[in-house]
Parts: C-alpha cells; structure tokens; sequence
C-alpha cells in the first residue's frame, strides 16, 4: 500500500510541478554590433504563472543560459620536438559555442543535479560536445578543457552563481553582460525553473545579434562582391597613401 | 576608444590601432621594409585571427608603401626599370607561394613553417647586414670618415646573358639575378605574409650591387604592386581583409612613412643599415623564444576547414 501511495505520489509530482510557468521580459530581443560596439548588457527578468498556491519543500530556483551559435572547432596540443614547440595532435571537439554565459539563483551543484545537467546540457562542460575525438589520444578530455579554459579566460565563457534574484519564489532577474567579441548570430536563451535539482519548467527563447550600418554594410559587401570589396580597399589605401604625402609636403613647404 | 572590426569580429582599441601602424610607419619610411614582418607579429599579439592579420596587412602595405614611394619619387631615388624587372618576377612568385601556402595548409603545420621561415630568414638577413655595415663604420672610421663605395666585383652576376642597362642604379647587367629575386621574394611575401622588403633590400645592395639610396625606393615601388595582387587574392579566395582594420592602420602608417622617409634622408647608409639589421634580428630572436621556450598555453584553437 505504501509502496502504491510513493508510486502515486512519483507520477503526481511532475503534474504538479507543470503548473509553474516561466512568463518572459528581456530588455532587448536584438542586439546591434556597430562601429562602436563595445558589450552590451541584457536584462533578463520575468515572473512564474502558476495556477495553483506556491508549493512547499524545496525553494524555487532560476538558472538563465545565453549561448552563442555552435561551431565546430579544432583543438591542437603542442609538445616539445628537437627543442621547438610543435603542434603534435589535435582533437575536433564537434559543437562549441561561440559565447556562453549560465546564471544562476545558487550554487550550481545545489541549483541543478547531475543528471538534470546531463539532459539539458546546461553546464559549460555539458554544453561543449567533443565526438570524432581521435582514441589514440591520450586525454581526449583534455583538449574539450582546453577550449573552456581559452574561452573562460576571453570571457566569453562563464558561470555566474548567485546573480539571479528570484522574489517570493515568483519574480526573477538577472542581467548577463556579453562581451565586445561577439560574432553574429542566433544566440539561445533558455530560462529553466528548479526545485531540489529537478527541472520543472523550460522557456526558450532567442537573441538576434546582428551587425548593422556601416559593419553590415562591409560585411556583406566583402562575402557577396569580393572583387569590388578587394578593390575599394586597394582605392582606399592608395588614395590615403597619396593623401598623406601630398598633405606632408604642403605642411613642409609653409 | 573601443572599434568594432566587421571581419576580424573583434572589438579593439583604435588608438592602439592608430600607434602601432605610425612606429611601423616610421620605420617603413626609414629602410623601405614594408613592415609587415613587425606588424603581422604584433596584430597577432593584440588578437586579431592570424588570417586576417595576414591579409589585411598587405592591404595596409600597399598604403604605406605607396605613401613612401612618392617622397623617394620626389628625389628621383627610384630605378623604375629595375622596378618593373623585379616585378615580373614578384607577381610569378607570389601566385607560386600561394600555391604553397595552400599545400602546407593541408599538412596542418602552416603556423610553424612560416615560423621557421621567419626565424631562419630574419636570422641570416639580420646576421649578415650586421657584420657587413658594422666592418663598413670601422673602415669608414679608419679612413678618416672617407667612404669609398668599393664596386662589386665582376662575377657570375655579370657574366649572364640579357644585360640590361639600368641608368638609374648605375649598372649593366643580366635581367635574369633580378627576375630570380622577385620570385623568391615573391613566394615568400605570400607565405609570411609580407611586403618582402628585409630580403629584397639586402638582396639588391649584395647581390646585384645596387646603391643604397635607390634600393629604398625601388624595393617600395615592387612591394606596392605585389602586396596589392596579394591584397586581392585574399580578399576573393579566403574573405580576410578587414577594411577597418586596414584604414586604421594606414592612417597611422602613412603618417608615420613620411617621418621616416625624412629621417632616412638624414642618416648614413652604412647607419641605415645597422639599424635595420639590428631590429630584423630583434624580431627574429622573440620569434626563435616563441618556439623555444614552453608556451603558457599548449593548446590552441582553430576554425575547421579554413574560413
């Protein structure tokens, strides 16, 4: 009988748990890289709907994720051969995003179990895929760390424990500043909700990160008419060549 | 102040920009080097992608270059003939050093052979000039600051057949030494990344006897047509040039040219000489330490399959 009633209450819990719903505010849904670009940073705030009074037991937690648009990248390792450093092995780790940010209501281990970060990859380490790793190398693990350990140091990857604030377990904020170094793209932000580790609700949504003005202008110029991109910078830099000398000689000669 | 670049997707400082590309100016003006083995090194180091460095610098080059080459037009110190003969020969060899670069890209160790090219070559050109000038200041020294050019002697340079007579420089020799040089110089400019112009100067005093002051502007008057084919290939095959990155290091390069053009006239060739000589090997020895010393970081990131 008591066996039945736990098993009851197992199915039950997640039901009830579905009733708490993230509604979203973002301060910008598009980010604009110009000229001037230096960072930029995005308010991320909202509040959870629920039908049903605030459930007891564990408090309410809030993790935020921002990442980047994933890209394959190749991983090399040096070693010391006849005296010079030489690249020896290299590793693809599959899918890398460009940027990723993961903020939090708590401690991370206390916010979200391992298996919960095993499923929706929410961990930096989980959010870096590394397959076609070669077997002969020792340490495959390694070179996955390494590409944390380059992009935690460029800022662009980090985990912010204790930076969302969450009100009477219904309100929430959080602002997750993005560094100059952006590249464009899609970039993911996924809101999760937790009680004792377990994810009880996901909200996804994205934040379009796009050159504009001048940059878009040069971008696009130089991937759809390269010959044309080639030879405005060859007129520009000739004519600033020319430019310089003549305003020299005119600032000698008075 | 911070700039965005549009095709580097990095966000540097401009006045950071704007100095770098005025000390390399300066220097550019002064020995008629195109600077790029400075530059490119040193736009690594503030983190713009190594492709991108590469190529926009050829773009940047051909700005200062052409900025130091009117000053040395002025003074009619360029021997167009000599010029035109020794592009021939650099245009072939950059479109071969192309082909080159592409087939050490696909070995994987592009990064360490043009390494190895720069130390080796920053080495023996440096190495060489500095003897050379610092045994010329000591003879100049002992003959009571009387420098008698000594003429070169007539060896298998001279003894080539398709002499050309070049009024300018002052010689009657085989076009074949100078359609050589251009090549090798080409070829390496495309696999380093740079205007060539600390191997074509040395090559042009030693090798084909030319006299200082003409080298300068003659080496110039090259690198301006070779970087600018080099500029276009990169721009049409690997879409690396990074145009504000570019402008604002020729803002800064040109200015900077002109400086150094000036100071140039004002010292002594053999002076020259030993400066230029002096910073190729300082180059060359931070290059060699690079290679030689354990790096901080082992690992490196890279893009897959090129851009």
């Amino acid at each position: 009988m008591l066996r039945l009633l736990s098993l009851l209450l197992l199915i039950a819990l997640p039901a009830q748990a579905a009733d708490e719903n993230v509604v979203l505010g973002l301060s910008q849904d598009r980010v604009a890289i110009t000229s001037n670009f230096d960072g930029s940073d995005i308010l991320v705030f909202g509040a959870i709907k629920r039908e049903s009074p605030i459930p007891g037991g564990e408090p309410l937690q809030v993790i935020v994720t921002v990442s980047g648009p994933s890209e394959p990248v190749v991983v090399r390792r040096k070693e010391r051969r006849f005296g010079i450093w030489v690249n020896i092995d290299s590793v693809l780790v599959d899918r890398a995003p460009s940027f990723y940010a993961v903020a939090t209501s708590g401690p991370f281990s206390d916010v979200i179990t391992n298996t919960e970060d095993l499923r929706h990859k929410v961990s930096i380490r989980r959010a870096i895929r590394s397959v076609g790793a070669d077997m002969n190398i020792q340490g495959a693990q390694s070179f996955s760390e390494a590409v944390i350990r380059i992009r935690e140091r460029a800022g662009l990857y980090s985990i912010r424990e204790n930076t969302v604030a969450v009100d009477e377990q219904t309100l929430f904020r959080t602002s997750i500043d993005m560094p100059a170094d952006l590249t464009e793209g899609a970039y993911a932000t996924r809101i999760f909700l937790t009680r004792g580790g377990q994810v009880i609700s996901s909200f996804q949504t994205t934040i379009d990160v796009q050159k504009v003005g001048l940059e878009r202008f040069l971008y696009t110029l130089s991937r759809e008419q390269p010959i044309v991109y080639g030879l405005m910078s060859l007129a520009i830099a000739i004519a600033a060549g020319w430019g310089a000398s003549a305003a020299f000689r005119i600032l000698r000669n008075t | 102040m911070q700039i965005y670049l549009p095709i580097a997707e990095v966000s540097v400082n401009a006045f950071l920009l704007l100095g770098l590309g005025g000390l390399v100016g300066v220097l550019s003006g002064m020995f008629g080097v195109g600077g790029g083995f400075l530059m490119t090194p040193l736009l690594f180091f503030i983190g713009i992608p190594p492709a991108v460095a590469v190529a926009t610098e050829a773009n940047q080059i051909v700005a200062s270059s052409f900025s130091g080459v009117l000053a040395h037009f002025r003074r009619k110190t360029v021997d167009l003939k000599m010029g035109f003969v020794l592009l021939i020969g650099g245009l072939t060899g950059a479109a071969l050093g192309v082909v080159v670069f592409n087939y050490l890209k696909s070995l994987g160790q592009v990064d360490l052979l043009v390494k190895l090219c720069y130390v080796v070559f920053l080495g023996v050109v440096g190495g060489l000039m500095f003897v050379e000038s610092l045994g010329a200041i000591r003879k100049a020294r002992k003959q009571g600051g009387k420098v008698t050019a000594k003429r070169r002697q007539r060896g298998w340079v001279h003894a080539l057949p398709f002499k050309m007579r070049f009024r300018t420089s002052g010689l009657y020799i085989s076009v074949i030494p100078p359609i050589l040089v251009g090549i090798f110089v080409g070829i390496l400019s495309a696999i380093m990344g740079v205007g060539g112009g600390f191997i074509m100067v040395p090559a042009m005093i030693y090798l084909l006897g030319m006299p200082t002051k003409v080298v300068v502007g003659t080496s110039l008057f090259q690198i301006i047509f070779v970087t600018a084919f080099t500029t276009m290939l990169h721009a049409t095959t690997n879409y690396t040039v990074d145009i504000m990155l570019a402008v604002l290091l020729l803002v800064g390069g040109v200015v900077g040219a002109q400086f150094g053009t000036q100071i140039g006239t004002r010292l002594k060739a053999e002076q020259l000489r030993i400066l230029l000589a002096l910073m190729v090997l300082v180059v060359c020895v931070k290059l060699a330490l690079d290679l030689l010393l354990q790096p901080a970081e082992l690992y490196s990131l890279g893009a897959v399959g090129g851009h």
